[in-house]
């Protein structure tokens, strides 16, 4: 991944009883980045033009990437509860939050613990609610690179999907692969990537604005899960983006910059 | 010697080129005929009455979920009809996944019931389930380990200690354990770990005492693992020798050369063991540790390591994908993978392998391609007729003496303290 000149810094903080690796870049309001099951991606274009207004904080979720496995925790309200943890030590309180299907599913529990950590609030494909039709693509009984795969409406007309993905898998992208399944599995292995009681703790959230961004044709997470979660949080909005995929981010980064941009303001 | 037989008692009538191209995991239960199913498993538990007759001291089990190689789905209901049909031979169950088990406690009464009714003919043995055992359960890979070792402690202690107590551990909780059902056998039932090649559970055998049956792995390899296990036996304070060991070969006879070949070569129908299960379903993530996943990348992203990997012989013909797997035949016959033949002339070949490894268990692992129950049973009786006398009396020459005949673990480090090898490389070198 070409980061260009680069515009971020990684960090090792100690914060929350661990040693939390997180990706620093750009100025201006804090952006807390919950990253998706398959862990960071890389420094995209999405990030460098949010980046001119905000400051992105990525962590590595513990197990993946560089941060060390946080063997308590033992599910992803466990994880939600640890990154508000890290909010309140590093005084970051209250903050714009972005999150990517298993990383949407944290904010979302996060929201509905207390709602009042969040400024704004973007979930795109989020995991964590059980779809009414259909299911939530299933990571583990195919390849990583099965799953990137159908994961985007059309991977050769995505032009950061074919520089993230295109070439032959290495090892050491296996192997990041690997860790970050074996700790999603570890932690959402069932109920898979969804909890029967969050819609009902979602509608416990007040005052926090709240966008849904769903790709029609998302394949990972149905777009029918979209109802619920914007039934549950009051006052949700939900921008639908058509011919798209699971990652709006890449598939149609403009119009999901725009999208992100004027929603947090 | 304790002298076993096995079969994986196999659902072979699924045609040739849905096994070659699915694996024998994945393949859609529209397939499945309970009819013939019904069938087989009252043939197999003949069968396995049949070798008791014909002298085997033991009947191995083991359990998969959805393989069409074996119909043992729920090993403890063949094993609790075989303690009361069979009379004098061991049942050895290698073994029950215990992480995909789900209730350990439950598990400790059932097998306290079979050695129960069969008075004391019980060996227990733990697997932790094949990466295909945790989809076909909804089991956490993740937990893997955690799931075995604790499931592991917990049988033991509801075996040996009085109750009730309470389990209060990380991933099982119990308040009141006070089974009314505990083994004959005592303190408990004899434990034997079955595997592959990992040296992991090799080592965990070794601190545990517990003899390690290998099954049918290559011999080089096996002769790695009995070291690493008689160097753990060391740090123990003990010396490892034959009681700790037992090795499963597969093995067909036949009255003539041509028929045993014949006959043998359906142990490659469908590919056998070269086809086995998609790498994907094989080693679910979290399943292997950060070594064996570092293996893994490298293997998966080398051309050469992924040519080695199951996937339906992707672009070649089903002729093509057969001739790739029945060219392998004599090979695998090579490398002592398979032995077939006359009872003549397959008595040399085991007594290498016995010169090798040593073992104190050995295992006739039998019948696995589609081969008609009266061919199983001409087989069965020819091992009885005349190929485990000649085992018996190979044993006896090379003093290899069973966990049941010899404790394992009581056997004093030498002098030096430095542990002797158990396998004998020199007689590998020499095959």
């Amino acid at each position: 991944m070409a980061d260009q000149a680069q515009d971020w810094v990684e960090e090792t903080v100690s914060v929350a009883g661990t040693e939390l690796v997180f990706i620093r870049g750009g100025t201006g309001r804090p952006l807390l980045v919950l990253h998706e099951e398959l862990g960071h991606p890389g420094w995209l274009k999405w990030h460098a033009a949010l980046a001119r207004d905000h400051t992105l904080l990525i962590p590595h979720q513990p197990g993946f990437g560089k941060s060390p496995k946080l063997d308590w925790t033992r599910s992803i309200r466990d994880v939600a509860a640890f990154y508000s943890r890290v909010l309140r030590e590093r005084d970051l309180v209250p903050i714009d939050v972005i999150g990517f299907s298993l990383g949407g599913w944290i904010a979302a529990e996060m929201a509905a613990n207390h709602a009042g950590q969040f400024r704004h609030m973007v979930l795109v494909g989020p995991a964590g609610i059980q779809p009414p039709r259909g299911e939530i693509k299933d990571l583990f009984i195919r390849t990583s690179r099965k799953f990137l795969d159908e994961s985007v409406l059309n991977p050769s007309r995505t032009p950061e999907f074919a520089s993230l993905y295109g070439g032959e898998e290495t090892s050491e992208q296996f192997e990041a692969w690997e860790d970050a399944r074996s700790e999603t599995a570890r932690l959402a292995w069932s109920p898979y990537l969804f909890n029967h009681s969050l819609p009902h703790l979602l509608e416990g959230v007040s005052g926090l604005p709240t966008l849904l961004i769903w790709g029609a044709q998302d394949e990972i997470v149905p777009l029918s899960a979209s109802e619920v979660y914007k039934q549950s949080i009051p006052g949700a909005e939900l921008s639908v983006f058509e011919q798209c995929g699971h990652h709006p981010e890449i598939e149609k980064s403009n119009e999901f910059i725009k999208t992100v941009q004027q929603f947090l303001g | 010697m304790h002298v076993m037989y096995f079969s994986e008692r196999p659902y072979h009538p699924v045609p040739e080129e849905v096994l070659l191209r699915n694996g024998y995991w994945g393949v859609p239960n529209t397939y499945y005929d309970p009819a013939i199913a019904s069938r087989l498993y009252n043939e197999y538990l003949d069968e396995d009455v049949f070798a008791e007759q014909m002298g085997f001291d033991g009947i191995m089990l083991n359990e998969h979920h959805g393989l069409i190689l074996c119909m043992g789905s729920v090993v403890d209901v063949e094993a609790s009809i075989l303690a009361r049909i069979t009379e004098k031979v061991r049942i050895i169950l290698l073994g029950n996944p215990l992480p995909v088990v789900g209730n350990p406690l439950r598990l400790a009464e059932e097998l306290a019931e079979i050695d129960l009714i069969s008075k004391g003919r019980l060996v227990a043995g733990w697997v932790r389930g094949g990466g295909t055992e945790q989809f076909a359960n909804n089991t956490n890979p993740a937990y893997n380990r955690e799931y075995f070792n604790e499931a592991h402690d917990l049988i033991v202690k509801a075996w040996t200690t009085p109750g009730p107590f309470r389990w209060e551990g990380k991933h099982f909780n119990y308040r009141f354990v006070n089974p009314w059902a505990l083994p004959l056998q005592k303190p408990h039932p004899p434990m034997w770990i079955p595997g592959l090649v990992s040296p992991e559970t090799v080592q965990w055998c070794a601190r545990h005492r517990y003899p390690y049956v290998a099954l049918a792995t290559y011999l080089e390899p096996t002769v790695e693992l009995w070291n690493i296990y008689a160097e753990t036996a060391a740090q123990e304070g003990y010396q490892a020798g034959p009681e700790n060991f037992g090795y499963l070969q597969k093995v067909y006879v036949a009255e003539t050369e041509e028929k045993a070949q014949e006959l043998g070569k359906q142990d490659l129908y469908g590919g056998g063991m070269y086809t086995a299960i998609r790498p994907e379903w094989l080693f679910p993530s979290g399943y292997n540790s950060k070594a064996a996943t570092q293996r893994l990348a490298r293997q998966f992203t080398d051309p050469k390591g992924r040519s080695k990997l199951f996937t339906g012989y992707e672009g070649q013909s089903l002729e093509e994908a057969k001739k790739a797997v029945y060219d392998l035949y004599p090979q695998a016959q090579e490398s002592y993978q398979l032995i077939r033949g006359t009872p003549k002339t397959v008595i040399p070949k085991i007594r290498k392998v016995m010169e090798v490894l040593r073992p104190g268990i050995f295992g006739f692992w039998q019948n696995d391609g589609p081969i008609g129950h009266s061919e199983r049973v001409n087989n069965i009786r020819l091992l009885g007729e005349e190929v485990i006398p000649a085992v018996r009396e190979i044993a006896k020459e090379l003093g290899l003496e069973s966990p049941l005949e010899r404790e394992p673990g009581s056997r004093p480090l030498p002098a030096t303290g430095r542990w002797d090898p158990v396998a004998q490389s020199e007689a590998l070198a020499a095959l």
